[in-house]
């Protein structure tokens, strides 16, 4: 059980990432889903995962919350790291009466003033007495980051929150983040189907593509032509794209070459 | 008042109790049709129980307990869909507990008190393990409520937050095999289901938070167990069977009250 920890201060002795990969693959059935991955988030780094569907984004999120294992390499998080973990949607049964500010409540033992804090540092305040059945897709993210907040993360992990969320209340949602970020100086891993939401708010974009096709800041990312081929409406154009690095893809979209996964950094 | 009458109101009220708060989580977990399953199963359980010459409680608890484990693991080969299991294990058991039933000649068993229940006859050791077994039942809830109702609402939150998911999955459907095991003797194997349930889904219409549906829920059930006892006293109708059609007709009732949002 998560007990709140004493001191924040545990992981400060380490330098390092807040959480890593090592070669990380995962197959489902004969696929790799994830080929040979390295992604790192450092402390106080937002990082961006973009990539066309079916390129493994979930399943990355998913193995560094330890929610899948890995079939190759291996995923390393600080000793004591705390996540603060936002699912893509949360939707609780009908048959169960439970408010917004008890839905906050279950995950670990908290006072009524820390929930009270949450809320408002998520800006949902006035939805605490609401049943969670009733709120909107917007509102339920805020909340889930709100339930993030309460377990004092060190890195905050976010899966897709763009699609119950419209254009205005995603970006609201990444400015609170941003704050957040801010505030309390921990890491972010996010996962975006558009990046230029998250651009001004982004240190680093990871673009997958079942392995790490490129990495960098987005401006470099976003100039690279990959980013157009991806967000250019030619997601599918992906697969036999020539990139002008050091590998290829074989029609299954399988990495030919090796590659250090770093190739349109600088 | 008659003292079987009395034993009877005790055990049927304590088991009323007991299903207030358990039948809630079987509501809001969608397990109404597992728990019938497990209960199908009792029976083979008692029959055990004899075989072996042990309490038939301890037996329903052993056969109950398997037959979730047993689940589990089909479960996971996906090959067949959830229900399809439950159909064939519900079936399967209770059809193989009357078949074991049937071999043990010499044994005169009452299979009508095991299949719906023969809350007149309740004995001073039956309430005894009902209100035993229930404190050991409702004190496990209690420990576990927080976290369950976390598993509830979502299995990955529950993970990420570093939740034993799966023991506390393995540790509710021992929760349910116990009362399964209690309750038998009140409603029958047949019927227990329904006492987990039916009050439980009547008080959710006047709910607002999760103890409070579990608690009306108990309410509701004792009710339930006054009143269909009394009905089958005064016009000589089987026990069991009348507790239920009480909860049926309380939750018809509480249908139909409006209510003010």
């Amino acid at each position: 059980m998560s007990t709140p920890h004493p001191s924040r201060d545990p992981s400060a002795l380490f330098s390092g990432p807040l959480a890593w990969t090592e070669d990380l693959t995962v197959r489902f059935g004969s696929r790799a889903v994830l080929d040979r991955v390295n992604v790192a988030v450092q402390p106080g780094e937002v990082v961006t995962l973009i990539g066309p569907n079916g390129a493994g984004k979930t399943t990355l999120v998913r193995a560094v919350l330890g929610l899948v294992a890995p079939d190759g390499g291996r995923v390393l998080r600080r000793p004591n790291l705390r996540i603060g973990y936002m699912p893509q949607r949360l939707s609780v049964d009908q048959t169960l009466p439970l408010t917004v500010r008890r839905f906050l409540a279950l995950w670990r033992p908290v006072t009524a003033d820390r929930v009270a804090a949450a809320l408002e540092e998520a800006g949902v305040t006035r939805l605490a007495d609401s049943a969670v059945q009733t709120i909107s897709g917007g509102e339920m993210q805020r909340v889930l980051l709100a339930r993030a907040l309460l377990g004092e993360p060190d890195l905050l992990v976010l899966d897709e929150p763009d699609q119950a969320v419209d254009v205005h209340g995603q970006a609201e949602l990444f400015n609170r983040i941003a704050q957040v970020r801010q505030r309390r100086g921990c890491g972010v891993l996010l996962v975006s189907h558009d990046l230029h939401t998250v651009m001004a708010r982004t240190d680093r974009v990871v673009c997958l593509n079942a392995h790490v096709c490129c990495s960098g800041r987005p401006e470099d990312v976003s100039r690279h032509p990959e980013y157009h081929a991806l967000f250019g409406g030619h997601a599918r154009d992906l697969a036999v794209y020539v990139h002008h690095h050091d590998h290829a893809h074989a029609e299954d979209g399988k990495v030919v070459h090796d590659h250090d996964g770093d190739c349109c950094h600088g | 008042m008659d003292e079987f009458v009395i034993r009877a109101l005790l055990a049927g009220g304590g088991i009323a109790l007991l299903a207030g708060p358990l039948g809630s989580f079987v509501v809001w977990r969608r397990m109404a049709y597992f728990g019938d399953t497990l209960s199908h199963s009792a029976l083979l359980g008692v029959t055990l129980g004899f075989l072996l010459g042990v309490n038939p409680m301890v037996g329903v608890m052993v056969v109950c307990v398997s037959l979730a484990l047993a689940l589990v693991a089909l479960q996971r080969r996906r090959h067949l869909a959830a229900d399809t299991l439950l159909g064939i294990l519900s079936h399967g058991s209770l059809s193989l507990g009357l078949v074991a039933l049937a071999f043990l000649e010499t044994l005169r068993v009452d299979l009508m008190a095991y299949l719906f229940g023969d809350i007149l006859s309740v004995t001073d050791g039956d309430l005894m393990a009902i209100y035993g077994g229930g404190a050991v039942a409702l004190t496990g809830l209690a420990l576990l409520w927080r976290r369950l109702l976390a598993v509830t609402v979502d299995e990955d939150l529950a993970r990420v937050e570093g939740m034993p998911v799966d023991a506390l999955r393995l540790a509710f459907m021992l929760l349910i095999a116990l009362v399964i095991a209690i309750a038998m003797k009140i409603v029958g194997i047949l019927l227990i289901t329904s006492l987990l349930i039916i009050p439980a889904a009547s008080a959710r219409r006047f709910a607002r938070t999760p103890e409070g549906m579990a608690a009306l829920a108990s309410v509701l059930g004792i009710l339930a167990v006054v009143a269909g006892l009394l009905a089958s006293l005064n016009w000589d109708l089987p026990g069991g069977p009348s507790v239920v059609v009480a909860a049926a007709a309380l939750f018809l009732l509480g249908s139909l009250v409006p209510l003010r949002r």
